[in-house]
């Protein structure tokens, strides 16, 4: 039975990272045939973005069982920090690649650490208490970033809650412009780094839902109560469940932040973090594979629809629908479940003539 | 595996459906994009924008020289889609950016501009930013820190013993950007600024206690540098609590008349900066009023007037320059740069309207303020 279960695993996550190897390569080499349109190359790296994210939200609200609305505002510590290293490296570390790499670790670590500071008051709550604490932390996050002015000059990095209050030397730049956000970033993130992150991204939360630990805390989100008599930590497995997802949202938003040329804290407010969920719900809960398409196919669509101009949203919330009733409904389950019957029959059948013969 | 080999065809199949190659093929008309949020909270001002340039085009159309061709996408106000809007655009084969609607959006969006060599022209977004990227993108409208500093400058020459309350939109760029140079030219100049209130996207929903700490201060002069949905809640709560300073907005502030759910009563002595009012006596602003009322049942705000102009200016500068539709907007966009620099244009946002090679634009601010329902100039 364990044997069969890895197996099961291991061809599932074999299944998503040749998934995601095979569309990298067909991309970059359709790219450098030229044989792209611009609308899709631009979406290239947005769509890594949010496979990150669907993923890394995965790993609380699916993997953990903790319904996280805050999400978006980890992606907006990434993305400033990101924008602050590598606006301030820009003179340090000369090749973009190089400097991306470590905006995105630092951007990463800081959204781990507000993701640690936030997670030791809200994960001692439950169901809908954490829901509605999380989004409220998202929120003050996003108007943190909105409020702060961070300027570079000579003596280094000045950081004020008030424009007045920066001292900065007139030939000093501002980087961060408090609700004006940052503007003139340059635009170091490249589609090669944010394929790397969505592979460093799977091998990190495949490996974790796979170990120990991932099975204490599936343990945790199926029952509480049984998984403490047995001596598991429950905060202790939740909160670091908790901080490797907020780790990942804030790298994949210094890429996001790098990716463009301005951008604002308003962008980091719960519409994005209930967007991301939607990938994940509709991915399935637990289902990484899942999560890496929808997040895809969900990102592409209302692009796509752009030819419907007025109706355009309208059908994006129908096909939602159409597909949350299509995946959840019995028969439908059913339906899927009887075409694979099918189809293994079918193969059995076709095995037993080849036998025969 | 054989499921992985189906998903890898699967995926390659639909990569394919993606690519395909750009060109113009045969090109007749001059194709112009656009982008602005045409859905959402601030749709009224994107809406504006498409409509002003649509009759716009429709007029230059019929009088059958070089033809234009629309193409306006929306971009949701957000940055990420006003991207994507922008690469779609570029798919069509689009010779002008003649967007985007908001600041956010054009912030992004100019140096995607100023990498493609595309000519930028925005209508309405007025952030100070918008132009720096480079020298192909230009503005209609004037700066946001124009506007703070003409609003202060304005304040100090005809109410120089008021006391000035401020509320001001934290999380907006328009209002921000307002606000910020307000601030400082209005310490230049020495004006008594009593009370400084704020408010974010996300709880302006209810300003009323904005309102009551301008009062309690005892502001007769209240400055509001935001857009009309919310400057109407301040004045219905203002008229609810029986309070009565003199409100004063910028160029965001038109649009509060047609405004769902207010009462235009209420507006009743507020002045405005703009550089457009609807009931402007020459005859291009009647004509343009005239048809923009017929043909989508509102009156048209300071946001079609600027989309308007800016499809003329284009068109202007496109015959006297000589671009054909079979330029690439490379060609196009070294020829416009070379015009707009050098051109006058009068449009009805202003009358020798002129671009320096920053690409921001020199025309008179007006301060109006609204009588019986209409806007009359306030000189």
């Amino acid at each position: 039975m364990r044997k069969n279960l890895t197996r099961k695993h291991r061809s599932s996550n074999l299944k998503t990272f040749v998934l995601v190897t095979a569309a990298f390569i067909v991309m970059q080499l359709l790219s450098s045939m030229g044989m792209l349109k611009s609308s899709v190359k631009g979406q290239l790296i947005p769509i890594c973005v949010y496979i990150v994210l669907a993923v890394s939200l995965n790993l609380v609200v699916g993997v953990s069982g903790e319904l996280s609305l805050g999400h978006a505002g980890f992606m907006g510590v990434g993305a400033f920090t990101g924008v602050v290293v590598a606006a301030s490296l820009r003179n340090m570390v000369g090749n973009d690649i190089v400097r991306l790499l470590i905006a995105m670790v630092c951007g990463g670590v800081m959204a781990g650490i507000a993701g640690g500071i936030i997670g030791i008051p809200v994960l001692r709550l439950q169901g809908d208490y954490l829901a509605i604490v999380t989004l409220a932390f998202g929120e003050i996050l996003k108007n943190i970033i909105g409020n702060l002015y961070i300027g570079t000059d000579s003596s280094g990095l000045h950081f004020a809650l008030d424009a007045s209050n920066i001292h900065m030397e007139p030939a000093g730049k501002m980087i961060l412009n408090g609700p004006m956000g940052t503007t003139g970033v340059e635009k170091i993130a490249t589609f090669g780094v944010g394929f790397a992150l969505i592979i460093f991204t799977l091998i990190v939360v495949l490996n974790l839902i796979h170990s120990k630990e991932g099975r204490a805390i599936m343990a945790i989100r199926d029952n509480r109560i049984a998984a403490e008599s047995v001596g598991l930590n429950v905060f202790s497995f939740k909160i670091k469940a908790f901080v490797v997802s907020a780790f990942l949202a804030g790298t994949a938003g210094a890429l996001y932040g790098l990716n463009y040329s301005a951008i604002t804290a308003s962008k980091f407010d719960f519409t994005t973090s209930i967007n991301i969920l939607v990938f994940v719900v509709l991915g399935g809960m637990g289902n990484i594979f899942g999560s890496v398409v929808s997040a895809t196919l969900l990102y592409i669509l209302p692009e796509m629809l752009r030819s419907l101009y007025d109706y355009r949203m309208i059908m994006y919330a129908i096909v939602l629908i159409v597909v949350m009733l299509f995946t959840w409904s019995p028969q439908a389950k059913n339906w899927i479940q009887l075409a694979s019957n099918c189809g293994v029959m079918k193969r059995f059948l076709g095995q037993r003539k080849e036998a025969e013969s | 595996m054989k499921k992985v080999v189906t998903m890898i065809l699967a995926a390659a199949m639909m990569a394919t459906t993606f690519a395909g190659c750009s060109g113009n093929g045969e090109a007749t008309a001059m194709k112009l994009g656009a982008s602005g949020p045409l859905t959402g909270s601030n749709a009224v001002y994107g809406n504006a924008v498409q409509y002003g340039m649509e009759i716009a085009i429709e007029e230059l159309n019929a009088k059958g020289g070089l033809q234009l061709e629309l193409n306006s996408q929306d971009d949701e106000g957000d940055v990420e889609k006003a991207v994507n809007a922008y690469n779609t655009l570029k798919d069509w084969g689009m010779h002008v950016m003649v967007g985007p609607t908001t600041t956010g959006s054009a912030n992004a969006v100019a140096p995607e501009c100023a990498a493609d060599n595309m000519f930028m022209l925005t209508p309405s977004a007025s952030g100070a930013d918008v132009i720096k990227p480079g020298d192909n993108v230009f503005q209609v409208c004037f700066t946001d820190p124009n506007q703070g500093v003409a609003s202060a400058d304005y304040f100090a020459e005809h109410f120089p013993d008021a006391v000035i309350g401020v509320i001001y939109d934290s999380s907006d760029l328009y209002s921000a950007g307002v606000f910020s140079t307000f601030t400082s030219e209005a310490e230049a100049k020495g004006l008594n600024v009593v009370c400084t209130e704020a408010f974010t996207s996300a709880n302006k929903s209810d300003l009323s206690t904005q309102v009551t700490k301008c009062q309690a201060a005892g502001a007769d002069l209240v400055f509001l540098p935001f857009y009309a949905t919310e400057a109407a809640q301040v004045l219905s709560y203002a008229n609810k609590i029986g309070y009565k300073p003199t409100f004063f907005g910028c160029d965001g502030m038109d649009g509060i008349l047609a405004t769902e759910g207010f009462d235009p009563a209420l507006a009743e002595g507020l002045m405005l900066l703009t550089p457009f009012a609807a009931d402007g006596a020459d005859e291009r602003t009647q004509s343009f009023v005239k048809k923009y009322t017929e043909k989508y049942d509102t009156v048209p705000n300071q946001f079609a007037a600027d989309a308007y102009d800016a499809v003329y200016a284009v068109y202007q500068a496109c015959t006297q320059a000589g671009v054909t539709p079979d330029m690439s907007p490379e060609e196009v966009s070294q020829k416009l740069k070379a015009e707009f620099t050098s051109m006058t244009f009068d449009g009805l946002t202003g009358s020798g309207m002129t671009w320096d090679a920053s690409g921001a634009v020199s025309k008179a601010p007006m301060a109006v303020v609204i009588q019986n329902g209409v806007y009359v100039s306030a000189e």
